[in-house]
């Protein structure tokens, strides 16, 4: 499956971002290869609103079916709900680390939003 | 004429100037008041109209006829402002984040995309002491305020005015020069300080850019000092109005009172003012 | 660049240290006095940063003199641009702008070409799609600038937004992530944050993520009735909010009605502040009113005391 993570940078030993709309890099791994495919994140940075919206088009372009990030508004949450794609919460560590954990079913799956819009 | 009453800063007494001078002219001229900050409207806590905003006001949202869609996602890739999401079957509208500019609509190769109207406040009108009165109120969570303040200035439905008197939101963001745009001339209150002054700054600069003539009513004189003064000269703006720092106004005003209505002399002055403000649209025009 | 982010952005990597609490300070109606209560919370608040996100009409800074060290352009959306050599001046992109903002000039030439008004513009790029003379160009919208500066206070971050700029709220958004990461970096405990006026986008973006809010209000009609629309507002939220009813003498009965709702919707008033005409002084002497002095200065570190208790529950 494909795994999609916010990142700080390109690489599994960077930092999570833990920012969904506003982060600098997703990477898409496939698990449990662990290849991955860098992609950035700050295209539509300059976008006037939406930048949630626009990082779960990603998600979804990139065909990832799980997402890692550290905090996710309610759009964005719903956005990707339309879409079938859970959401899981990293509270910090590395990209490396987040996955291990994900595939030790140790990171919890959100069921909503856990921060306002314009976070 | 259409005067809007604006100010960069808050609380410096635009509503206070436009009800007291609505109140002034009702039963002299048609007036009209418009309360154009929906988000916190304040000029019917002083007229005090028997109706309430009970009228939807709606902005329209596209939606997307499932029949028709093919899931092509141009829509939501033509969208600037990221209220579409493309998915496998149809789109995902973000309704709080369209603009209604009608691009999607106009991108679908399939015709698939209509609008609808989404509700976004309350539009009151009537009369209510001789005077027409128009006020909007904005659901609380709402974003966007300017289609709401555009329905409060539509006089479509309104009797003829021959003076419409707008009260503006403060700041210089888009719902103030919403408010502002189409108006005849700009009266900016301020107060003769230097927070006053700073956003007196801002509103002169705003009514420049949208090439409207301004003037200046000094509120609360004699508090602070003659920055406002000298900037007012240094920039040949006129002073249509000093209001003197009244303990009186301030106490009527906190009561929700309005001051023109018991005190003869003030509701005269406010009459000079709008006459004033009347020749100077006058020159403004043949100009 | 303005939103992209740094490697220093909070939450990235390194040892985590303790998130600083962020206090805003709102009103709902303007004119409340709500910069002049900020001004002097920073005169009392030790090791924080400032944020000044009432960017429509930002006042703090008259208050602080801040020596600026960082600006920045704030740059935010699209907007149209009709080069007019290649306008053909059919009038369809005038026909299909749902916000008015495009009208005709007239050259040097005295030919007639449409353009675009900034002010007006949203950006969509609706112009350009109909457009077939590939006249319009949709360009990145330079929308205001924003700042950090130093002052006798601490760090200040600020902004100023261009006439009729949207997205304010985005610019709000900026300038409180910024505050917040120049607070983790300097190891600040507080985020002190001037609020905007009104209900709006703004504003929901000043207070999304807050600890507490503090809300200057006054014993009038307009200030009670919008202090309790911006009260919706921050307790839909989930935020706790206290109130400071300010210029408290003018009116006795409202602050006595403003009192009772407090109490009834469970919002602690942390202060009530005498109308005092010092307050006007200091501000003309560019002075927060504690620094300046007088009766509402001891007020004002009283209701200080009780923020600070506040904030500390907060944490808890």
């Amino acid at each position: 499956m494909k795994v999609a993570i916010t990142a700080a940078g390109p690489e599994l030993s960077s930092p999570v971002d833990q920012r969904f709309g506003r982060a600098r890099y997703l990477l898409v791994v496939d698990v449990p290869e662990r290849t991955l495919e860098a992609v950035d994140n700050t295209a539509g940075m300059n976008a006037a609103q939406g930048a949630g919206i626009q990082a779960a088009q990603n998600v979804i372009d990139n065909k990832a079916t799980a997402l890692i990030t550290g905090h996710c508004g309610p759009k964005a949450f719903r956005a990707l709900k339309a879409a079938n794609i859970d959401v899981y919460l990293a509270s910090g560590g590395t990209v490396a680390e987040a996955i291990d954990q994900f595939e030790a079913g140790k990171l919890e799956q959100t069921s909503s939003a856990d921060v306002d819009s314009h976070w | 004429m259409k005067i809007v009453i604006a100010s960069g800063k808050g609380g410096t007494g635009k509503t206070t100037l436009s009800v007291n001078l609505a109140t002034a002219l009702a039963g002299v001229t048609t007036t009209g008041l418009l309360d154009c900050d929906v988000e916190e409207p304040n000029c019917h806590l002083y007229v005090k109209p028997a109706f309430a905003p009970t009228e939807p006001v709606g902005t329209p949202i596209p939606v997307v006829d499932e029949e028709l869609c093919t899931g092509c996602g141009l829509c939501a890739r033509a969208c600037e402002f990221n209220a579409l999401l493309a998915l496998p079957g149809v789109p995902l509208l973000l309704p709080e984040l369209c603009h209604n500019c009608g691009v999607c609509a106009y991108v679908c190769p399939e015709k698939a995309i209509s609008e609808v109207d989404r509700e976004v406040g309350m539009l009151g009108a009537g009369e209510v002491h001789g005077m027409y009165f128009r006020w909007g109120l904005l659901h609380v969570g709402e974003a966007r305020s300017t289609p709401l303040v555009r329905a409060v200035k539509d006089l479509t439905d309104a009797p003829a005015l021959h003076t419409v008197i707008i009260d503006a939101p403060p700041g210089v963001a888009c719902p103030a020069v919403e408010a502002m745009r189409g108006a005849d001339f700009a009266v900016l209150v301020t107060e003769p300080t230097p927070f006053g002054l700073h956003d007196l700054r801002l509103a002169v600069e705003t009514a420049r850019q949208l090439a409207m003539p301004c003037g200046v009513v000094i509120n609360r004189v004699g508090i602070g000092d003659s920055r406002v003064h000298d900037y007012c000269a240094q920039e040949d703006l006129p002073i249509l109005l000093e209001i003197p720092d009244d303990r009186r106004i301030a106490e009527a005003c906190s009561r929700g009172e309005v001051f023109a209505a018991v005190d003869g002399a003030f509701a005269d002055k406010l009459r000079v003012f709008a006459s004033d403000l009347e020749a100077r649209v006058q020159r403004a025009v043949t100009r | 660049m303005t939103a992209a982010p740094s490697p220093s952005a909070p939450g990235h990597s390194g040892p985590q240290l303790p998130v600083p609490r962020q206090l805003v300070v709102l009103s709902g109606k303007g004119g409340t006095g709500k910069t002049s209560v900020v001004a002097a919370l920073a005169t009392l608040a030790s090791n924080k940063v400032l944020a000044d996100c009432d960017v429509d009409a930002p006042d703090l800074h008259l208050l602080l003199d801040p020596r600026r060290v960082q600006s920045e352009p704030f740059v935010s959306g699209k907007e149209a641009r009709i080069v007019p050599e290649r306008c053909s001046a059919c009038g369809d992109c005038m026909d299909n702008c749902r916000f008015d903002a495009i009208g005709m000039t007239r050259l040097d030439s005295g030919r007639s070409v449409y353009v675009v008004d900034p002010v007006a513009c949203e950006g969509c790029g609706m112009c350009a799609r109909v457009c077939t003379s590939g006249a319009v160009e949709l360009q990145d919208a330079e929308r205001g600038e924003w700042f950090v500066s130093d002052t006798r206070h601490g760090p200040l971050v600020h902004a100023r937004l261009n006439i009729g700029g949207e997205n304010s709220g985005k610019l709000v958004t900026l300038v409180r992530n910024k505050a917040q990461e120049l607070a983790q970096e300097i190891n600040a405990g507080l985020v002190l944050v001037d609020g905007p006026p009104g209900i709006g986008c703004p504003v929901i973006a000043s207070v999304t993520g807050a600890d507490l809010v503090l809300a200057v209000t006054e014993p009038t009609v307009s200030g009670a009735h919008d202090l309790l629309r911006a009260a919706d507002l921050v307790t839909g939220f989930g935020i706790p909010l206290a109130v400071c009813i300010n210029k408290v003498d003018l009116n006795p009965d409202m602050a006595a009605i403003i009192r009772g709702v407090c109490a009834e919707r469970d919002f602690p008033v942390v202060g009530e502040l005498s109308y005092d005409t010092a307050v006007v002084r200091a501000q003309v002497e560019g002075k927060s009113i504690v620094e300046h002095g007088g009766g509402v200065a001891d007020q004002i570190r009283d209701l200080w005391k009780t923020v600070e208790s506040l904030l500390a529950k907060v944490e808890e």
